[in-house]
């Protein structure tokens, strides 16, 4: 479903001409209903990576298919719809919008998509109810903790029932309990057939993941699946 | 996205910054009120002048005459064969005789009006009426009567508001009867057409020793006659005086175009001022919507990573920019209307324009299309992922 091939991703550094080569030929295969984690020190392009994937940037070099599609070939309304559909994010830093409450925040994905007010309200409802938020809906951003705020943010990425969730160090801001607690619900998503990826640069948290990708430098050094060498 | 959702949405972020979004739109404010107060203004202006001029009669037609050469005059029987001659554009003709320093007793009261001679169809080419009584007659004029007809200043001021039919008031120390009161023009007031004693002009030519006549007045039988009786009358006197300096002929009609002319180039000059503050007023749309562009960047991230296209963004902004724009038009439309109305209350006259206020209006709107465009364009096309790192 996701297929990298021979993915680069060069930022040129300022003033020195020297090149940073965030991602240095990835090639990577992720399956529909898989559950990946991406791993990896800081700076070692794991974000990138997952943009890449998210169709919120674009390599400097390589091809990407989503779905059999090549994505570099689509125009930004193309990719807008994808990211609208195809995709659901859990970004580290919650990004929720601080003047919505939470379930217009939720919601926005489905105003995009032009659902009408009442489809949208119910289905926004619903995936804050899967979080066990539904009781503070009318509340906003700044009223709740920050693991609630991340809840928050996993029922808007999967409100629109996307078959892929992207989470880039969900758990990076949280404390342990809460930070395990929205893995749990990742894995329960999973379990549900949505295919996630997760990034985290947190060995313990990798070791609960079936799929393992660590990178390094750009570069993907070790690709394990659990039970397949068993 | 659909526009009711937009609007809401525009709604709410300036509802999350009111003071700001109240600067924003003051610009907007003051250029929709100032158009809407200057051109009821000179509207108000126009009106008054124009009522003023159609009191004294558009079909108005005077001539006045210097006389040159050996034909020094027109007598009254040659003007009253010219109209005539022309029944089919003239309604009327009257010979104005003023009589200058006149004193009015009566017992020992008295003042000093404007008294006139004229001829029995003075209150039609002048549009006057008579209250009480009746007007100057035929009879008055060829018997050489002293009849008079007074305004409505003099009753109140010689005979303290009492009828003064068949009294007898004492002109420059001639005993007039009085036949007629005319009814009131202008509140009674002093030197006003209320001010005034009409007499036969054959008695004020006797009165003022005044051997010709030097000023005639016309009306025509409609607005649209007037050129033909300015025309017929310039072609009489230049046969008579062959000297067009001899004579002037004139009318309302004329001095009414002008002022037409003058308040329109008023109101031009004053609406181009107002159209100055509403371009100010836009700019600073303009330069906050860049700002609240900058600052929103990462919110404009988020939304496109959830699926917003740059369409999206992009009216998102635009319908915030005319949203901004209407509802400072709005408010400049209650404080226009609002402004006008206190400059009644100063005793000014005021006519609210409806298509002033159209106009401010949709000229609001298309200053928030406008000057929206440029900063709403510019969040559309930002990177998702730029805009995501943004902060
Ligand atoms: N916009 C950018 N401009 C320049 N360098 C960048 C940019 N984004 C990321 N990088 C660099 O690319 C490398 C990988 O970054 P990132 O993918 O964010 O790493 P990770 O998420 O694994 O911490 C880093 O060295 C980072 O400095
Ligand atoms: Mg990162």
């Amino acid at each position: 479903m996701i297929k990298l091939t021979d993915i680069y991703k060069i930022y040129k550094d300022g003033d020195g001409g020297n090149e940073i080569r965030a991602l240095d030929g990835i090639n990577l295969h992720v399956k529909k209903g898989e559950f990946l984690a991406i791993v990896g020190s800081s700076g070692s392009g794991k974000s990138t990576c997952m943009n890449i994937i998210g169709c919120l940037d674009i390599p400097t070099s390589g091809t990407y298919h989503l779905n059999g599609q090549d994505v570099s070939k689509l125009d930004e309304y193309s990719l807008a719809k994808i990211r609208n559909k195809e995709l659901g994010f859990v970004f580290q830093q919650y990004n929720l919008i601080s003047k919505l409450n939470l379930v217009e925040n939720v919601e926005l994905p489905l105003v995009y998509r032009g659902l009408r007010a009442e489809k949208r309200h119910e289905m926004a409802m619903t995936a804050l109810d899967r979080v066990g938020l539904a009781d503070r809906a009318q509340k906003y951003p700044s009223q709740l903790s920050g693991g609630q705020q991340q809840r928050v943010s996993i029922a808007r990425a999967l409100a629109g029932e996307p078959p892929v969730i992207l989470a880039d160090e969900p758990t990076g801001a949280l404390d342990s309990k809460t930070g395990s607690d929205v893995l749990e619900f990742l894995k329960k998503l999973h379990r549900e057939g949505t295919s996630v990826v997760l990034i985290t640069h947190d060995n313990s948290i990798a070791a609960q993941i079936p799929r393992v990708v660590r990178i390094h430098d750009g570069k993907i050094v070790s690709d394990e699946t659990k039970g397949a060498e068993q | 996205m659909d526009t009711k959702q937009a609007f809401m949405l525009a709604i709410k972020s300036l509802m999350a910054s009111k003071m700001r979004s109240f600067l924003t739109m003051l610009g907007i404010i003051i250029g929709v009120a100032s158009v809407i107060v200057l051109v009821s203004l000179v509207n108000g202006m126009t009106l008054e002048m124009m009522e003023t001029f159609e009191n004294m009669g558009t079909n108005l037609v005077s001539v006045s005459i210097r006389g040159r050469g050996g034909n020094r005059t027109v007598t009254p029987e040659q003007m009253q064969e010219f109209v005539d001659e022309h029944p089919e554009v003239i309604a009327g003709m009257t010979p104005i005789v003023n009589v200058m320093g006149t004193t009015a007793k009566y017992e020992s009261n008295s003042t000093e009006p404007t008294v006139t001679g004229v001829n029995e169809y003075y209150k039609d080419v002048k549009n006057s009426e008579v209250e009480t009584g009746r007007f100057i007659s035929y009879m008055d004029v060829e018997a050489r009567q002293r009849n008079c007809v007074v305004g409505t200043f003099i009753v109140n001021e010689l005979f303290g508001g009492a009828d003064p039919l068949g009294q007898t008031l004492k002109i420059n120390g001639y005993n007039f009867q009085i036949v007629g009161v005319l009814k009131e023009t202008n509140g009674g007031e002093e030197d006003t057409n209320d001010d005034i004693v009409l007499i036969p002009y054959t008695v004020a030519q006797k009165l003022s020793r005044m051997s010709f006549i030097s000023s005639y007045n016309f009306s025509a039988k409609d607005k649209d006659c007037v050129q033909d009786v300015v025309d017929l009358l310039n072609a009489f006197l230049l046969d008579i005086f062959s000297n067009s300096n001899a004579y002037t002929v004139f009318n309302q009609s004329e001095a009414l175009e002008q002022v037409n002319e003058l308040t329109g180039t008023m109101t031009m000059v004053l609406v181009g001022v107002a159209g100055i503050s509403l371009l100010v007023g836009g700019i600073g749309i303009m330069n906050i919507m860049l700002v609240s562009v900058t600052e929103r960047t990462r919110e404009i991230g988020i939304r496109k990573s959830l699926g917003a296209t740059p369409w999206d963004i992009m009216s998102q902004f635009v319908v915030e920019a005319i949203t901004t724009g209407a509802i400072g038009g709005v408010m400049g439309i209650i404080l226009g209307i609002a402004a006008s109305y206190a400059a009644t209350l100063l005793d000014m006259t005021v006519a609210i324009s409806l298509g002033a206020i159209v106009i401010a209006f949709s000229v609001s709107v298309i200053i928030g299309v406008t000057f929206g465009y440029f900063p709403a364009k510019k969040a559309s096309k930002l990177n998702p992922i730029d805009a995501l790192r943004y902060d």
